[in-house]
């Protein structure tokens, strides 16, 4: 089967109801202007597709945690560094536990419908555990859908194999397409029988990366790109990438910050390589994004996370839990179909309520409103908010619980999505990661850029010092949907004259 | 003439299922090879297997205890520099 690549051949057809603007945040999903046969095959991905992540839950086991290279981000004493968060060590699970544990959880969370196999380590270099895996769940829960990821090595050999299984897409972590960039992220690579070095294994690597996409691209499976940024090793060259990845037909790209902290015991983090800032990785998203989707939502979840993105109910479905329960898994794939039905229903009806509006707003209201403001479009520049949200698409958090923001985009034309920010993992340069920082200061260093934040309630403390910081809090649209609120603020803005210029940047992160 | 594996490996698996010799095995709390079994892949590969993927420094020892991956050898930290820094998480 052939893909559509992506900005070669398209002439990005708005799906029904969707906006013709890829980047319009009326589109329901940036995946609309994918070509139907991929929408059908992400569309209750979490991963993949931004609103099913508000909707649907995956899950990770970790089976196989042999390695067959070494990245200089990893450090194999704990899980792989850049795929799930360092310094915890999942649960590993023979091949028959993980397939009970997956069941259970079918079971219990009906709104689980993927299960993937990442870190730690690279499931195709352990091969036997992870297709025994697949195996025995493409035969026992044909309802889930299965993902795996891979540094690509084992790729070529194996794709034949993973073809068998339920597998819909697979993600691979490619970080160069020059192995002379390959040198300075991979120490080593384990080919043929014997340790390769250096540029030699990169080479190596690299060419089996770019076959293996090949492969899948040409089986008709979907994959998504994972690239991670390293200021000053791969940084400039990762549009190349992109552009090389996008050529062949990938049909994602994701671009991850480097997280190296001295104490995760990497080759960067003991080196002293920083990770980029909020800024550089969101220029370079920019920069890759072009007429390929790029993921945003990734949340770089734990190698054996369970449940909504971004949450992680891992802890109730521990193998000293789950070994004794019996699960009816003909009775619980009943009910799956029914809970999937209703999300569904959901969706349809939400979408058919967003064409309704913007039928309305043309009109008269709405976005069409802001530009009617007095003041012409272009001198309306564009703000963004973060939003403290616990899912479901709406401002259900409070402030000082929130260990994650999503950043929204407003301009005069329409609200959309950028990224989301942890508060916990990020440093924003030396000089404000001193000791005594305090857990609110880091918040609003990570929260650096945007001017409002939108959240359920904040306490008296951290509104001062959000203000302080030049950033607006607000609580005023507390539950509302995520999208209308974001526009609302825009247009009070408007109206109270806030648009015409930059705010003066008082942020002790930009100093 | 055998390998052994010590008190740093961390039971990734890796070299498990490479062994010519069926030598390895999994055990607590980390993996053993088996002295009578294994030949150093002596008749079947140029480079010991075990000690050619696993990705833990000092982890395999050959039978004058001298580790087959040194350290620095594998992460490319020189060890200078870890102590240095393990010296100074551990200050905090
Ligand atoms: S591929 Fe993953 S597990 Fe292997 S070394 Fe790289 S980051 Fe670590
Ligand atoms: S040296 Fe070869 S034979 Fe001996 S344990 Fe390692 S892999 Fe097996
Ligand atoms: S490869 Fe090394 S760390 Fe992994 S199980 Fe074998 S000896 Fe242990």
């Amino acid at each position: 089967m052939e893909l559509t690549v992506l900005g070669q051949s398209q002439t990005t057809a708005p799906a029904a109801g969707g906006c013709a603007s890829s980047g319009c945040g009326s589109n329901d999903d940036q995946l609309n202007h994918l070509p139907e046969h991929i929408r059908a095959k992400v569309h209750n991905h979490p991963c993949y597709s931004e609103e099913a992540h508000h909707h649907y839950a995956r899950m990770h086991v970790a089976v196989a945690p042999a390695c067959n290279i070494q990245c200089h981000y990893c450090n194999r004493k704990y899980d792989c560094s850049n795929e799930s968060r360092p310094g915890v060590v999942s649960e590993l699970l023979t091949p028959d536990q993980a397939v009970k544990k997956v069941m259970t959880v079918a079971a219990n969370i009906p709104q689980m419908t993927v299960l993937g196999i990442a870190g730690p380590g690279d499931p195709l270099a352990n091969p036997e555990r992870t297709f025994d895996t697949f195996r025995q769940l493409t035969e026992k829960a044909p309802d889930i859908k299965l993902c795996v990821s891979t540094n690509g090595l084992a790729l070529p050999e194996l794709v034949d194999e993973l073809c068998k299984h339920n597998i819909d897409h697979v993600t691979m972590t490619i970080n160069c397409v020059d192995p002379d960039i390959g040198a300075q992220i991979y120490p080593w690579i384990f080919w043929k029988n014997r340790r390769v070095y250096g540029r030699k294994g990169a080479e190596i690597l690299i060419k089996q990366q770019q076959k293996g996409l090949q492969m899948l691209v040409d089986r008709g499976i979907l994959v998504k790109v994972n690239s991670v940024m390293i200021p000053g090793v791969n940084d400039k060259h990762l549009e190349e990438v992109s552009k090389a990845v996008k050529a062949k037909g990938a049909f994602l790209h994701n671009v991850m910050p480097l997280i190296a902290e001295a104490e995760h015991g990497t080759f960067y983090g003991v080196m002293g390589q920083r990770g980029p800032t909020h800024d550089e990785l969101q220029e370079l998203q920019d920069a890759c994004s072009g007429d390929m989707n790029m993921m945003r939502h990734c949340r770089q979840c734990r190698a054996d996370a369970v449940g909504m993105l971004g949450e992680d109910r891992g802890d109730e479905f521990t193998m000293d839990k789950i070994e004794a329960v019996d699960v009816d898994y003909a009775a619980a794939m009943v009910k799956r179909a029914e809970v999937h039905a209703a999300i569904e229903a959901t969706l349809a009806a939400k979408a058919k309520a967003k064409v309704e509006t913007q039928n309305l707003a043309s009109l008269q209201t709405a976005f069409v409103s802001l530009s009617s403001l007095t003041l012409p479009k272009k001198e309306s520049r564009p703000v963004l908010m973060a939003i403290a949200t616990s899912g479901g698409g709406i401002i259900n958090q409070h402030f000082g619980h929130a260990r994650e923001f999503l950043i929204y985009e407003a301009n005069a034309h329409d609200v959309r999505f950028i990224s989301h920010r942890k508060t916990d993992l990020y440093c924003s340069g030396d000089e404000t990661c001193g000791d005594g920082e305090s857990v609110l200061q880091k918040t609003i260093n990570a929260l650096k850029g945007c001017e409002v934040v939108l959240c359920s309630k904040i306490g008296y403390e951290p509104w001062g010092m959000l203000e302080e910081a030049g950033i607006i809090p607000n609580g005023e649209h507390a539950m509302e949907a995520i999208e209308d609120a974001v526009a609302a603020v825009y247009k009070e803005m408007g109206e109270k004259g806030l648009l015409d210029k930059k705010p003066e940047t008082k942020q002790r992160a930009t100093a | 003439m055998a390998l052994q594996i010590v008190d740093g490996c961390v039971n990734c698996w890796a070299c498990e299922p490479l062994c010519p010799s069926q030598a390895i095995y999994a055990a607590i709390p980390h993996f053993l090879i088996d002295a009578k079994k294994c030949t150093e892949c002596d008749g079947d590969y140029a480079d010991k297997q075990c000690a050619s993927i696993c990705p833990i420094e000092e982890a395999i020892v050959d039978s004058q205890g001298e580790a087959l991956n040194p350290p620095g050898s594998l992460t490319g930290i020189p060890p200078e520099r870890w102590e240095q820094v393990r010296a100074e998480i551990q200050a905090r």
